[in-house]
Order: C-alpha cells, then sequence, then structure tokens
C-alpha cells in the first residue's frame, strides 16, 4: 500500500511495505468481520413493536463460543503479526551487514552536516567531504551511518528508505542503508527540536557510480 | 467508624436538616461541598477547556492547508506559534479535556449516585481537588501569555529541548506548562483516592461487588491505573523543573544526565493514561448500550477482566513509543510482543459490547447513537494500533500522521464522544430536562461523518510520508505536491465543518438547561441507583432515610415473567 | 460546616475509610519515591565514578538520622497504642515526641547540607548531588508535611476527639520513615 504513495528505494524499504501491508490484511479482515456484525446486530434486533427483549447473562456456553473461539484466533493473528515484525525489525536494525562505505551525520539545531568518506572509503582522513543539508550516497552500496547530535533529540528519516532512528546528544547510534535507485529525495526531521523542526529538511543524492566518483572529484581540495 | 448501615437514620437525618436554610450563591456553587456540584464544576471546566483544545486544531490545520495565510478570527501562524498551538493542543485535551470530563466529572457526578451514597467519602478533600484543578486551569491558560509565548517542544516534553530554555527559547513557557501539569496530577491524585475509597468502602447496603454498575468500576480502574503510572513521572516532573531553573542537569547528556530516562518516566505514565481515559469512556458505552437494546452485559466479569488484565498489561508497554529512539534494539523485540498482545483483551471487549446487542430491542435515541459510534470509530483506531506497534513497520510509520490518525481515531472517540454519550444519556438527570432529540441527532450525525473526513485523509498523508509537527510542507519536495495538499485541506474543510456543528450542541445543551421538556425520574428507564432519584436529585442525593438498598445487579433487562422490561436495582422483587 | 456525609460512615470492606484512603495515598507515593530511586539507580549503575562524589557524603550523620526516625516511629506506634486506650492526652504527647524527632532529623540536614553547599557540592556540582538533594529534598518535604499534620492530630486527639486519626498519621509516618531506610544505603552507604 505504501509503495502506491511513495518509492520504495532501500533494500529494506520493500520488507517494510509487505509488513505494513501484511498487517493490514489481518488486521483488516477482523475490522470488517467485526463491524459487519456489529451492523448486522443493530438492524436485527432493531426495535420492533411487540418484540420483546432476551434476558442472555453471557454464561451460555453456545453464545460464549462467539467470543472464545474469536479470542484464540485473535492469539493466533497476533503470534503471526508479532514473528514477521520481529524479523523485519531485526534485519533493518538489529544485524547490519558488512559495510562498503560509513558516512557521519551530524544534526544540529536546525540543519544537517554530512560527512563523506570521500575517494579513499575511510572516515576520518583528510579527504573527507563535509556538506551541509545534502548528503550524496552510491546507488548499490552498504552504507553505514553514525548519527550524532549536538544539542537536541533530532531524527534522521529518510522516507523513501522507510528508515528513521533518533538522534542523541551524547551518544554515536550507528545504523545502515543500501540505496536502490538514482535520484534526490527528503531526508526530514522527525523529532521536534524547536521552532526550526519544521524546516530542519535535506535532500539524499543517489548517484550512479560513475556520477558519485564525478561528484567526489568535484570536491577535491575543498 | 464502621457500624453497620441500619444506624445511619439518626445521623444522617440531622446531617440533612443542617441544610435547608438558603446558602447564598457562592458557597452553593464554589465553596460546595457536593458532589454533584463539584461534577458540574469539572465539566463545564471541561467544556471550556475543550473550546482552546478545539480552536487550536482550527488554526493549526487552516495555516497546514493554505500556508501562511492569515487564519480567520487568529493572524497569520509562525513557526513558533505552530509548535506551542500544537503542542498545547495535545496537552489541554487530555489533561484538561479528557480527564476532567470522563473522569472527574462524570466520577464525582455518578459514582454516590449510583453506589447509593449521599456523597464522596471526603467532600473536602474533593473540593480540594477541584481547586488545585481550577489553578492548573489558570496556569496552562498563563503559560501561553507570557513573554516568548506557550511551550512548543510538543505535549511529551523530550529534554533536553524541553529542559533548557537556550533550546526552547520559552523560559516562562515551558516552566509553567510543566507546573500546570504537575497541578494536574496532584488534582487528580487526591480525586483518584476519594473515588477508590468511595466506591470501596460506601456502597448501598447490599450491593455486592458484582451489583456495581460497569462505569464506576472503569473509573476506579483508570483511578488506580493512573495513581499506580504518574508516580516516575510526578519524579521526573521535579526533575525536569530544576533542570529548567536550577541548573541541574539530570536531563542533559553534556553533564552526565540523560535525556532517554524523560522518555522512560513518561512513557511508562503515557501509555496507561491512554487506558485511563479509555477505559471510564467504555464504562460510559457499556451503561448506555445496556439501557437502549433492553439488555444485560453480555458477561459482566469478563469484561471486568478484560479491563483489568489492559491495565496491568499497559505497564509493559510504554517503550512502544521509543523503538527508534536509541534504546538497544533488542529491547524493542520484547516491547513488540507486549503491545500487540494487548489487542486480545480489548478486542474481548469490544465483542462482548457488541455481544450484548444480540437478543435486544434497540432504540436508536442519541446518546445510543453516540455510544454505537464510540464502538465503530474506536475499532479503526484500535486497529491501526497494531502495525505501529509491530517494530518493524513503526520505523517507518514512527512520527508520521499515520500516527496522529491512529490515536485521534482512538482520542476523538473517547474524549469527544465519550463526553457526548455521557452527558446526552445523563443530562436528565443533571438538569431534570431532556434535550432536544432532533437536534441531538442533526448534530450526531454531523459530527460522526466529519470527523472521518478529517481522520482519513491524515492516515493516507502519514502513510505517504509525512511528519508530525511540521508547520509547512512546502519545504519538502515530497510532500508539497497537489496530491497531498488537497487531502490536507479535505481534513481542514471537515474539521471546520466539525468545528460549526458544534454550536448545535452548545445551544442544545444550554437552551435544554433551561427550556427543555421536564424529565422525569427514570425518562430511560434504567436499572441502575441514580434513576430511583428525583432529576436532579437534591442535597444528599435521597432523603436522609431512603437510601437505596440492593438486591440485583445493574442490568437486568427483560427478565422473564415481570411486566416491565427492566427491574431496577432497589426494587425488593 | 457541613456535618460528615453517611457515605464516610459505611464500611462496605471493613477497613475504615480513613485508613483506607491513607493506604491509597501511600500506594501513590511510593510510586513517586520508586520513580526517583529508579531513576537514580539506572544512572548509579551506568556510572561507577559517581562514588567519588558518593564518598563525600556524611554517613554518621545519616545513620544518626536513621537512627532518629527509626525512634520517632517507636513514638508513633506508643501514640497509637494510646489512642486505642482512649488516653488522648497522653497519645498527644507521643505525637508532639514524634514531630520533635522530625525536627531533630530535619535540623541535622539542614546542617549536613550546610557544610556540604559550603565545600561545594551543590545541586549542580555533579548529577550525583543533584540525585542526592532531590531525593532527600523530596523527602523532607514529606517529614515536614507528617509533622504538620502530626500537631493538627495531636490538637484533636488531646481532647480525645477522632482518635482513630493518631494511627493514619502513624501509618504515614512509618512509609516516610521507610522511604529514609532506602534512601541512607543508597545516598550514603554504597560509596
Ligand atoms: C486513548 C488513546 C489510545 C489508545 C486506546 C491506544 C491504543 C493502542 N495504541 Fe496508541 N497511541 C496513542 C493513544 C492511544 N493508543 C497516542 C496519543 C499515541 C501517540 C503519542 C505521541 O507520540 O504523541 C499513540 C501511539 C502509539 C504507538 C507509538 C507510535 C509511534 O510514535 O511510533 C504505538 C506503537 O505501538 C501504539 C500502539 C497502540 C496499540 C497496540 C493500542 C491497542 O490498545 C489497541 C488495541 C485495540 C484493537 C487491536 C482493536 C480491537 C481488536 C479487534 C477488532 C480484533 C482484531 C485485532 C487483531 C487481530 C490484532 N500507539
Ligand atoms: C483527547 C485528545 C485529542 C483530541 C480530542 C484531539 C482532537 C483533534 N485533533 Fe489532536 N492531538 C492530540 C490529542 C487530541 N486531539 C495530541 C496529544 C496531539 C499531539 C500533540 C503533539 O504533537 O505534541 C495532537 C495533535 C494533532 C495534530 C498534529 C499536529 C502536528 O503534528 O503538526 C493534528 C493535525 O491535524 C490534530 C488535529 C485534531 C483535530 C482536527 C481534532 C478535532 O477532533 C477537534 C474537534 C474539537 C472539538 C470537538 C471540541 C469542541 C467541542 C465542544 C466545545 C463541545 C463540548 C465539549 C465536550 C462535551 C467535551 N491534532
Ligand atoms: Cu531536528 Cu526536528
Ligand atoms: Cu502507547
Amino acid at each position: 500500500m505504501i509503495e502506491r504513495l511513495i518509492q520504495p528505494v532501500s533494500t529494506f524499504a520493500g520488507d517494510i511495505d509487505q509488513l505494513f501491508f501484511g498487517i493490514h490484511m489481518v488486521v483488516g479482515f477482523w475490522f470488517f468481520l467485526v463491524q459487519g456484525m456489529f451492523f448486522y446486530l443493530l438492524f436485527r434486533y432493531r426495535y420492533r413493536e411487540g418484540v420483546p427483549t432476551t434476558y442472555v447473562t453471557g454464561k451460555e456456553k453456545h453464545l460464549k463460543k462467539w467470543i472464545n473461539i474469536p479470542h484464540i484466533l485473535i492469539i493466533l493473528c497476533d503470534v503471526g503479526v508479532i514473528f514477521f515484525a520481529v524479523q523485519t525489525w531485526y534485519n533493518v536494525k538489529q544485524n547490519l551487514p558488512e559495510a562498503d562505505a560509513t558516512i557521519r551525520i551530524v544534526s544540529q539545531q536546525w540543519a544537517w552536516s554530512f560527512v563523506h568518506p570521500g575517494e579513499d572509503g575511510e572516515l576520518g582522513t583528510d579527504d573527507d567531504i563535509k556538506t551541509v543539508d545534502e548528503l550524496h550516497v552510491q546507488e548499490g552500496m552498504t552504507y553505514h551511518f553514525q548519527l550524532e547530535s549536538r544539542d537536541v533529540l533530532h531524527s534522521f528519516s529518510v522516507p523513501v528508505f522507510r528508515l528513521k532512528q533518533d538522534a542523541v546528544p551524547g551518544r554515536v547510534i550507528t545504523g545502515w542503508f543500501e540505496p536502490m535507485h538514482t535520484g534526490v529525495y527528503d531526508i526530514q526531521c522527525a523529532e521536534m527540536c524547536g521552532i526550526g523542526h519544521g524546516i530542519m529538511g535535506a535532500r539524499i543524492h543517489i548517484e550512479s557510480a560513475e556520477d558519485h566518483a564525478a561528484w567526489i572529484a568535484s570536491k577535491k581540495g575543498t | 467508624m464502621s457500624e453497620p448501615a441500619s444506624t445511619h437514620h439518626a445521623h444522617g437525618h440531622g446531617a440533612h436538616d443542617d441544610h435547608h436554610h438558603e446558602e447564598n450563591f457562592f458557597l452553593k456553587y464554589f465553596w460546595s461541598t457536593d458532589h454533584k456540584v463539584i461534577g458540574m464544576q469539572y465539566l463545564l471546566t471541561g467544556m471550556f477547556m475543550a473550546l482552546f483544545g478545539g480552536f487550536f486544531p482550527y488554526v493549526f490545520r487552516m495555516q497546514l492547508a493554505f500556508p501562511g495565510i492569515s487564519v480567520p478570527f487568529y493572524g497569520v501562524v509562525s513557526p513558533t506559534e505552530y509548535n506551542a498551538l500544537v503542542t498545547n493542543h495535545g496537552t489541554v485535551m487530555i489533561f484538561w479535556v479528557a480527564m476532567p470530563v470522563l473522569i472527574a466529572a462524570f466520577g464525582n457526578y455518578l459514582i454516590p449516585l449510583m453506589i447509593g451514597a449521599d456523597d464522596m467519602v471526603f467532600p473536602r478533600l474533593n473540593r480540594l481537588s477541584y481547586q488545585v484543578f481550577a489553578v492548573s486551569v489558570v496556569v496552562i491558560i498563563a503559560s501561553f501569555l507570557v513573554p516568548q509565548g506557550g511551550f512548543g517542544g510538543a505535549w511529551t516534553a523530550y529534554p533536553p529541548l524541553s529542559a533548557n530554555p537556550d533550546y526552547n527559547l520559552t523560559p516562562w513557557g515551558s516552566t509553567l506548562w510543566l507546573v500546570a501539569v504537575a497541578l494536574e496530577f496532584i488534582a487528580f491524585l487526591i480525586g483518584g483516592i476519594n473515588f477508590i475509597t468511595t466506591a470501596m468502602n460506601s456502597r448501598a447496603p447490599g450491593m455486592r461487588w458484582s451489583d456495581v454498575p460497569m462505569v464506576v468500576w472503569m473509573i476506579c480502574i483508570a483511578s488506580i491505573l493512573f495513581m499506580a503510572s504518574v508516580g516516575p513521572l510526578m519524579a521526573g516532573a521535579v526533575m525536569l523543573a530544576f533542570d529548567q531553573n536550577l541548573g541541574t542537569h539530570f536531563f542533559d547528556p553534556k553533564a552526565g544526565g540523560d535525556p532517554i530516562l524523560w522518555q522512560h518516566l513518561f512513557w511508562f505514565f503515557g501509555h496507561p493514561e491512554v487506558y485511563v481515559v479509555l477505559l471510564p469512556a467504555t464504562g460510559i458505552v457499556a451503561e448506555v448500550i445496556t439501557t437502549f437494546s433492553r439488555k444485560k452485559l453480555f458477561g459482566y466479569k469478563t469484561i471486568l477482566y478484560t479491563a483489568i488484565g489492559t491495565g496491568v498489561l499497559s505497564f509493559f508497554v510504554w517503550a512502544h513509543h521509543q523503538f527508534i529512539a536509541g534504546i538497544d534494539p533488542r529491547m524493542a523485540n520484547v516491547f513488540t510482543v507486549t503491545t500487540v498482545l494487548i489487542s486480545i483483551p480489548i478486542a474481548e471487549m469490544m465483542f462482548l459490547f457488541i455481544a450484548t446487542l444480540y437478543g435486544g430491542s434497540i432504540r436508536f435515541k442519541t446518546p445510543m447513537l453516540w455510544a454505537l459510534s464510540f464502538i465503530a470509530l474506536f475499532m479503526i483506531g484500535g486497529v491501526t494500533g497494531i502495525p505501529l506497534g509491530a517494530s518493524g513497520s513503526d520505523i517507518y510509520l514512527h512520527d508520521s500522521y499515520y500516527v496522529i490518525a491512529h490515536f485521534h481515531y482512538t482520542f476523538f472517540p473517547i474524549a469527544i464522544i465519550g463526553s457526548f454519550t455521557a452527558l446526552t444519556y445523563w443530562f436528565p438527570k443533571m438538569f431534570g430536562r431532556m434535550m432536544n432529540e432532533t437536534l441531538g441527532q442533526v448534530h450526531f450525525w454531523i459530527t460522526a461523518i466529519a470527523v472521518n473526513g478529517i481522520f482519513i485523509p491524515l492516515f493516507v498523508l502519514g502513510a505517504a510520508g509525512q511528519h508530525r509537527r511540521i508547520y509547512n510542507y512546502n519545504h519538502f519536495a515530497q510532500l508539497s505536491t497537489p496530491d497531498l495538499q488537497a487531502l490536507r485541506i479535505l481534513a481542514t474543510v471537515s474539521l471546520v465543518i466539525l468545528l460549526l456543528a458544534q454550536f448545535l450542541f452548545l445551544f442544545n445543551f444550554f437552551y435544554s438547561m433551561f427550556f427543555g421538556e421536564k424529565a422525569s425520574k427514570n425518562p430511560w428507564k434504567g436499572c441502575t441507583l441514580e434513576w430511583t432519584t428525583e432529576s436532579p436529585p437534591g442535597h444528599g442525593n435521597w432523603p436522609a432515610d431512603q437510601l437505596p438498598t440492593v438486591y440485583r445487579g445493574p442490568y437486568e433487562y427483560g427478565v422473564e415473567g415481570r411486566d416491565e422490561d427492566y427491574w431496577p436495582q432497589n426494587v425488593p422483587n | 460546616m457541613h456535618g460528615k456525609p453517611i457515605a464516610n460512615t459505611r464500611s462496605a470492606t471493613g477497613i475504615p475509610t480513613a485508613k483506607l484512603a491513607v493506604y491509597w495515598l501511600i500506594g501513590s507515593e511510593i510510586v513517586i519515591f520508586g520513580g526517583v530511586l529508579i531513576s537514580y539507580l539506572m544512572h548509579r549503575l551506568g556510572h561507577p565514578e559517581w562514588a567519588y562524589d558518593a564518598a563525600h557524603t556524611q554517613t554518621w550523620i545519616g545513620a544518626i538520622n536513621t537512627f532518629i526516625l527509626l525512634t520517632s516511629s517507636l513514638f508513633a506506634v506508643q501514640a497509637h497504642h494510646f489512642a486505642e486506650k482512649k488516653e488522648g492526652a497522653t497519645a498527644a504527647r507521643w505525637l508532639y515526641l514524634t514531630a520533635l524527632g522530625g525536627g531533630m532529623f530535619l535540623c541535622l540536614k539542614a546542617y549536613e547540607w550546610y557544610g556540604e553547599i559550603s565545600h561545594g557540592y551543590t545541586i549542580t556540582a555533579a548529577p550525583f548531588w543533584s540525585f542526592y538533594y532531590t531525593a532527600a529534598g523530596i523527602h523532607a518535604s514529606h517529614v515536614i508535611a507528617g509533622m504538620i499534620i502530626m500537631l493538627f492530630v495531636a490538637q484533636t486527639a488531646k481532647k480525645n476527639e477522632e482518635l482513630h486519626r493518631v494511627e493514619n498519621v502513624g501509618l504515614y509516618w512509618h512509609f516516610v520513615d521507610l522511604v529514609w531506610i532506602f534512601l541512607f544505603p543508597l545516598l550514603y552507604i554504597a560509596k
């Protein structure tokens, strides 16, 4: 459902979209079933002249099963939801695949600065490329990011990646992503961080290998 | 202290006679210890605050639909103001509308009447509770009139933003906001202790625990939940206040503090809090659907167990608000399990309410319409909690409008629809007159349709990646497309319609209060005790020598072999 | 003045209403202190270096204060004992003694804090000190509240009225005492 509204651009975006879709199918099924029953009863037992009400306590076995069976089925559905949720979570947040490159993301009121590894592919060397509010990555590479904050909480969110991670001052939080398609997309700050929270955006440029190399070359010496 | 009930006559009578002299207006309405008057005070204050809580979204939704315009009746919305409006909208709606109306107003009004007592056990403590609450109202209103404006760090007030005026730029607003919330908590702690002890100790002779009306149970369970969860946040509020004003660094990582600690303290309270408001609303709904379908509640005890189960579980789910907040990722798995499991007791409760309709004779009067719409709409909010509770999909959905839509589909049914249900149902008892049925139904239909017009577009916007608390989406290329803007406008237009419809209600409310048709003692033919006294009940609720005695459960509708289809609790046979 | 409502004279649970309310009050206070203490413990376990700050607390003052509070709790028990026997005046005297214990506790506390603050260990000096003053400060405010209530209760008890209140205020005092029993090892002994 999500992919109709916004393109999936990271390797795990599809998994999250599927999980979202799957959960909606499960809860949607129950939702319509229960609502259907609800409106049926409302119609069936509406007030009619001369038709008396009945005395039912809820202890009758033949009626109680209408509650107990769904009850057990819902537990089963819950187990399914939990299983797939945890699996996706594990792949996105807990298990970091081997990185091709690492970038550093520093958030502060109200801008993003990004440190790219530059030509040697290593962070923390002289040829690191620093940018503000624009992040350049190469399609098909696995990135690790180290997320920091200089002041308050922020949240690094790239909707097309389905990725979000809060930045906490005093900590460095590591995560990963692998972009799939070239293009330019929004980065947003997703945690209230003060007056400028609403404008704390940036852009992510996903480039092909050549374009990315060209960009790095163009930044040489700056 | 604990003499048997029969000795009450003499004592009670004496107390009653004292009150035949006329009290002056001030004493009667502002210094009263009568639970009914205090309930009314809470109700009117809550409705007054609902005007703020409803006006703010009008202003900020206008800004979202038509960025930069001068909003009629307000003006241009600056980013600072936007944040303050959103923050205080959330805070006011939860703490100054939902809690006072659902718990304090109806708790006060109904508990003594429904358990057959003449008042709360500690009437003066009760008055104190309202007075503290009234002060908190003044403080929260003052908090946006001070220099630099109201607090804008979201109702969750995450530090370091909320802790340090260098970051939030509202030194006054943030402190006053915190003080107001803390005072409100104190008012509800005092009130809650009173509710619980009253319900435990002062039930009418013969009333067993399984004869207590569901709404009384629910308000008491909610009060206990509140009491058990708010403590750590009270402690946290003290620490935050010290951070703001004394220069301590409890939540400031630069000096050894930890901002995540606040999140734990806040959500350890914050999640149970949502059930604190949910449960009273379900209690109200239980009263109304039984009366209007002329049916006994299906599985009284099971409903009770589901409520207690929800309450207990709610203490183990808080970190589902913090999946991506930088906590240990392994914790998310634990909290996903507990969160998703909470669907079980709540689903069961909804099923039991629906099963109550089976075999009934359903009358679609205004209160019943509200109660039914509660069930229908709350379910949307409930099921959309599951994709949020599933850690994997919450990575994407967290802090998006999907969350906003989820919790408005719970909160709107609870706070607004729940209040309307209770108001329309008990109005005859409270004011001795009937509300206008036609106006009530018109108001119902407009409101119930418009609310979907507001929040369904927000689900779509959230799924499309729109984040919360952003005053103008034009800064984000992917969010400023005409399609998405059309959805925003749809939501705003629906809101304006909804707000206009509320004037119908306010008119009906005040008009009927003075000019409505006179109500009998028991206009809906209900079984519970409040319907056995005058409408409105006099001081002491019943003449002191006629306090009711209880012979059976609260929902004996349609018992075979009786002339009437209901069997009031106080009738011997 | 309004007469007591009939509601107040009923007791469906068999527990007197006022006592029941005190239990709920204590319940709601336990979670407040629980919040402070758990927050402190989480930090303390995560920061072994806080021990340097903790080393500057004066264990012996804390110990004397523990002793004072425990003794005053004993006095509260005595007061309850005489209240049961309907000897209001004696009960009131024991309550005064209990309150006196609270007063001594506060005086020592003031002396202790004065010393610490003048050595520069203020509430903002280090996170440990923030917790130290906050936790002990919230506790001290409960001591003060307890004393005030106790003096009021003593006034009525003297006239042999509302003697059940003696037990209730005693319960509250035991609770305040108990909190200190937790605070003392956590703030003073753990070094
Ligand atoms: C009274 C209000 C209320 C209620 C009742 C709920 C109920 C639930 N909420 Fe909600 N929630 C909020 C108010 C509420 N919430 C608020 C205010 C926020 C945002 C706070 C903020 O950040 O500002 C929030 C946010 C929120 C989040 C965090 C989102 C985020 O920020 O990332 C999560 C995640 O787990 C969540 C989950 C749930 C769940 C699982 C329930 C469950 O209790 C729902 C259970 C009910 C049902 C499931 C429906 C009935 C069942 C059926 C019809 C059977 C079929 C179902 C299955 C097969 C599962 N909620
Ligand atoms: C009980 C809780 C509650 C209620 C009822 C509402 C009601 C509404 N809310 Fe709100 N909302 C929150 C709690 C609530 N909200 C919270 C906690 C937040 C998060 C804040 C944050 O991020 O910090 C939020 C945030 C929030 C946002 C997100 C803003 C952002 O992130 O940028 C939006 C956006 O559209 C919104 C809209 C609305 C609308 C249109 C209504 C409408 O339904 C309002 C309609 C108003 C009325 C119906 C009141 C008038 C009625 C009367 C006067 C009649 C008498 C009253 C009684 C009988 C009680 N709300
Ligand atoms: Cu940075 Cu919001
Ligand atoms: Cu929650």
